[in-house]
């Protein structure tokens, strides 16, 4: 019943639509995180995150005024994951060092001053820390993108691991700039989810690699978008599969999880469907792009040790 | 017709890695129960006795007690639920003397005996699921420099005079380091030998010639690391010192980078309180007053040399010398009472051998003379210094004395644990904060919980109907992973967060795309006309260097993520990371196992993938 039997199509002769789709795509992405940035967490801005929880459904525009008043004059008010649950934002203010801001107990004050409230969660992140994440953040991509080349250029060629990159490049562009596009809350589970979608978008691009280096060395066909097209068919009922099996975990994730990790799950899903588009039309096509041929994949192997002499 | 069966040894070693995984992950399916832990601040007894007292203050009081044990000197007492406990709580602080005991929150894990015998533990709950406070503080380094810079200054002021070498002034440089002035030429050739033989550990540069004849010490960079690192592993020791004055059950103080400290105190709420209590720096010093000073020109600038002014807490300033008699770090215990005859708070001090030899020796010498005592506080960064008590030396001081001069009883408590506990070697900043109350962190472990169930049983339903015989026994690999993840993370006690069990699901995602890679490749296979023994063997063979290069590629990332994430980031890599391996043997070695048992030495006209 559920059987893709034999697909046979013509995925590279959209390769052009394919890549100028991308290419804006991305351009957009850029622009948007040039003019309009990211809508960072604390986590990356400093500051503090206090989450409170009501009985019943919580009256902002109350719980607003009664700040307004206050020293939390400059908080920001808004729902978390469900009515009754409230997350207040204090902006890392100028006059207050880290060590003030911290000394004065903020989630003992709130609660003063909001008595029905019940304090869930208070978190303080002084402003050196949250350079640093970010700074830690963009490093530790790089490094992530460094090794994964070099990994690839040892199994593969060059003109693959420079097909993975783009596509793990395109990848991560897309997800960071729905993130500034939508006004996502972009935090570090987020940057948590991106790094895990480099895994993922790779190990698709990887799969199909494998099967396009596989095709080269045992086909007697020459001609390389016909050798990738029959790869992409041959693997097309494995690639929708692990999707929707992936997808299923992360839908749970994102409807049961819970506001905590909605960011996370917002990237993943995203991710995940960019990752297989981006292994198809961005890391195939780039290969094709750069002309790798029959000969790339042939002369690396010894005689014998070849894909065609297992039994 | 042998290609599809393992030797026995495998299926045995199959078999015995699933059966230690299954006892291992065991201990988590007990759950936690909400606990009271007893236990004592010094040789106050933990026995049968105290059990027995407290177990019926706790059922008087309508606690419902599940079980009370008496094990490594704690007394823990076990409860239905977290009201029993709250009952329990308030009963006890009539009853237990909390000058002889310390009464904390924990959560027992509710593990059998024969299962911890085994060292069975279920896995550690970060903060975000048990509830708690996480403080990440800065020590201040620049601090722990100009404090070895005090330190040269006064034994090079020391050594000079010893060896009567001429010098105009040593001083710290404001931009850092030290700068000495001298007399003469002489006078700075005879310091250069003085510091070339006694202190290697300062750099030499010398400054413009001029008629100060100036010379520029530095702390050589490897002594000032040294310096630092044990300034920290201080501040570390009396942390933990004052944390378990606090009583908090399995608390977390940890060292992080080169100058950070993290502090986690489980089931803690009240901040402030913990916060006072990390950040309290609160010391003393004993210095004999000079009482031939003039205290009036001294507060018009005019110290003399070798005094400093200092202003009592009751008003008015006293002139002292720079010399210090005692630090708080010869104080071994300390404790806070009435002064008998007075009424008064105190503080009662035993020094440590050595300190009391030299407090003994120096105040023998100083019989018939006063004595201050400082006590010194880092208020919101800056250093408070108020002499607390003057009093004339009536007879040499040994081992034991007491303090008074203090405001209340509060403070002489809260004095006398930090004597106790020892003081900061360098002053810290906390720099990042996190407070997750109870009910939050119930609520993210249901959560975790329910989403982790859900995509785990859609994900076996796919399989399932997808694949049929292949998709059961790739669902079969599926649970053995998890219980080998669960397993691995509770014998590692990797604290699992909600990003961690995202990540467990996570390793669900990739660990089915080594099935569905096999079951597609076996279809395959099929298709182009292999006979089904030979299908299962060529696709197992084949996918599994596809297998290998996809998840070496996302293993990448996950160490990438470990090493440069911090707290929630590091949980999801590590359960991240770990799954990759695990599914490798579960998705490869374990299905096969199946595979083989099932179909193996069968003639096959069709398989069911």
């Amino acid at each position: 019943m559920l059987q893709w039997k034999n697909p046979n199509y013509d995925f590279m002769q959209w390769r052009r639509v394919g890549l100028w789709l991308s290419s804006a795509i991305n351009i957009a992405a850029i622009i948007s995180l040039f003019t309009v940035g990211l809508h960072f967490s604390i986590e990356f801005t400093g500051g503090t995150v206090v989450e409170l929880a009501y009985k019943q459904p919580a009256n902002l525009e109350s719980i607003r005024e009664t700040l307004k008043g206050s020293d939390f004059g400059g908080g920001v008010v808004q729902n978390f994951g469900s009515p009754e649950n409230v997350l207040v934002r204090l902006p890392p203010s100028a006059e207050q060092t880290g060590a003030e801001a911290a000394s004065k107990d903020v989630g003992m004050r709130l609660s003063k001053l909001l008595p029905d409230a019940e304090i869930r969660r208070v978190e303080f992140v002084g402003p050196q820390v949250g350079e640093e994440l970010a700074e830690d953040g963009l490093i530790a991509a790089l490094i992530a993108m460094g090794g994964i080349l070099i990994y690839v250029m040892l199994r593969f060629t060059f003109k693959f691991a420079v097909g993975a990159i783009v596509a793990t490049v395109h990848d991560v562009l897309v997800i960071v700039g729905f993130f500034s596009l939508s006004r996502l809350e972009f935090d570090l589970t987020a940057l948590a989810a991106v790094l895990a979608i480099m895994g993922y978008s790779l190990n698709d691009t990887i799969v199909i690699f494998d099967r396009i280096r596989e095709n080269f060395r045992s086909m007697r066909v020459a001609d390389p978008i016909k050798v990738m097209n029959i790869s992409l068919n041959q693997t097309l009922s494995r690639t929708i599969n692990t999707h929707v099996v992936t997808m299923l975990t992360v839908l749970s994730l994102f409807f049961l999880g819970g506001a905590l990790i909605h960011s996370f799950a917002t990237a993943l899903i995203i991710g995940i469907i960019v990752g297989t588009y981006s292994s198809i039309y961005v890391a195939s096509a780039s290969v094709l792009a750069l002309g790798a041929t029959r000969q790339d994949l042939l002369p690396t192997q010894k005689e014998g040790a070849d894909a065609d002499s297992r039994p | 017709m042998t290609q599809n069966q393992y030797p026995l040894w495998r299926y045995l070693l199959v078999f015995g890695i699933t059966v230690l995984g299954a006892l291992y992950a065991l201990p988590n399916l007990y759950g936690f129960d909400p606990a009271l832990q007893i236990s004592a601040r010094r040789s106050a007894p933990i026995d049968s006795v105290l059990q027995k007292t407290l177990t019926e203050a706790v059922s008087k009081a309508g606690a419902e007690l599940k079980a009370s044990e008496v094990s490594a000197g704690r007394l823990l007492l076990r409860f239905k639920d977290d009201a029993s406990r709250s009952k329990a709580m308030t009963a006890l602080h009539e009853v237990v003397d909390t000058k002889q005991y310390l009464v904390a929150f924990n959560l027992a894990s509710a593990t059998p005996d024969w299962l911890k015998a085994l060292g069975g533990k279920p896995m550690y709950m970060g903060l975000d699921l048990r509830g708690g406070v996480h403080f990440l503080m800065q020590v201040d380094v620049d601090e722990v420099r100009k404090q070895i810079e005090d330190r040269f200054i006064t034994e090079l002021r020391g050594a000079f005079r010893d060896k009567k070498v001429r010098f105009r002034a040593v001083s710290r440089a404001a931009e850092g380091g030290i700068d000495v002035t001298f007399l003469n030429a002489a006078a700075k050739e005879a310091a250069l030998e003085v510091i070339n033989k006694d202190f290697r550990d300062l750099l030499v540069n010398e400054g413009p010639a001029s008629d100060e004849f100036p010379l520029k010490l530095t702390p050589k960079p490897a002594f000032v690391v040294e310096a630092r690192k044990t300034a920290i592993k201080q501040n570390l020791t009396t942390l933990r010192n004052r944390i378990n004055e606090f009583g908090v059950a399995e608390p977390v103080i940890q060292q992080q980078g080169d100058s950070r400290v993290v502090v986690q105190l489980p089931g803690v709420e009240d901040t402030a309180e913990a916060k006072k209590l990390i950040g309290a720096t609160a010391t003393l010093e004993f210095r004999m007053v000079d009482m031939a000073g003039d205290v009036k020109s001294a507060t018009e600038g005019k110290v003399p040399p070798g005094s400093k002014l200092f202003q009592r807490r009751n008003g008015g300033p006293i002139l002292l010398n720079r010399k210090v008699m005692l630090t708080g770090d010869a104080i071994v215990d300390a404790s806070s009472g009435v002064e008998q005859q007075s009424g008064e708070p105190a503080v009662f001090i035993t020094l440590d051998g050595k300190g009391a030899r030299n407090f003994a020796r120096s105040t023998r010498e100083e019989i018939g003379k006063q004595m201050a005592v400082v006590f010194i506080e880092q208020v919101e960064g800056r250093r408070v210094e108020e002499v607390i008590n003057v009093a004339t030396i009536r007879d040499e001081l040994g081992k034991r004395f007491q303090i008074t001069g203090l405001d209340n009883a509060d403070e002489s408590r809260e004095l006398a644990l930090l004597l106790r506990a020892g003081a900061l070697a360098a002053p810290m900043e906390i720099i990042e904060e996190r407070t997750v109350g109870p009910s939050l962190g119930q609520a993210n472990i249901d959560r975790g919980l329910s989403s982790f169930v859900v995509g785990f049983i859609a994900v076996c339903i796919y399989m399932l109907v997808y694949y049929r015989m292949f998709g059961l026994i790739a669902n079969i690999g599926l649970a053995l992973n998890v219980v080998l993840l669960v397993a691995l993370l509770s014998m590692l006690q990797a604290t699992l967060s909600l990003p961690g069990i995202a990540g467990i699901l996570l390793t669900v995602g990739v660990a089915v795309d080594a099935n569905v890679l096999i079951n597609e490749r076996i279809r395959e296979e099929i298709r182009r006309g292999m006979s089904p023994q030979a299908a299962i063997h060529a696709g197992y063979e084949r996918a599994f260097a596809t297998i290998l290069d996809s998840n070496v590629t996302t293993l990448i990332a996950a160490i990438v993520l470990f090493s440069f994430g911090s707290g929630p980031v590091k949980g999801f890599a590590i359960s991240l990371s770990l799954g990759i391996l695990t599914s490798m043997f579960t998705a490869v070695t374990c299905t096969r196992a199946l595979v083989n048992l099932i179909f193996g030495r069968r003639r096959l006209k069709s398989l069911s993938v």
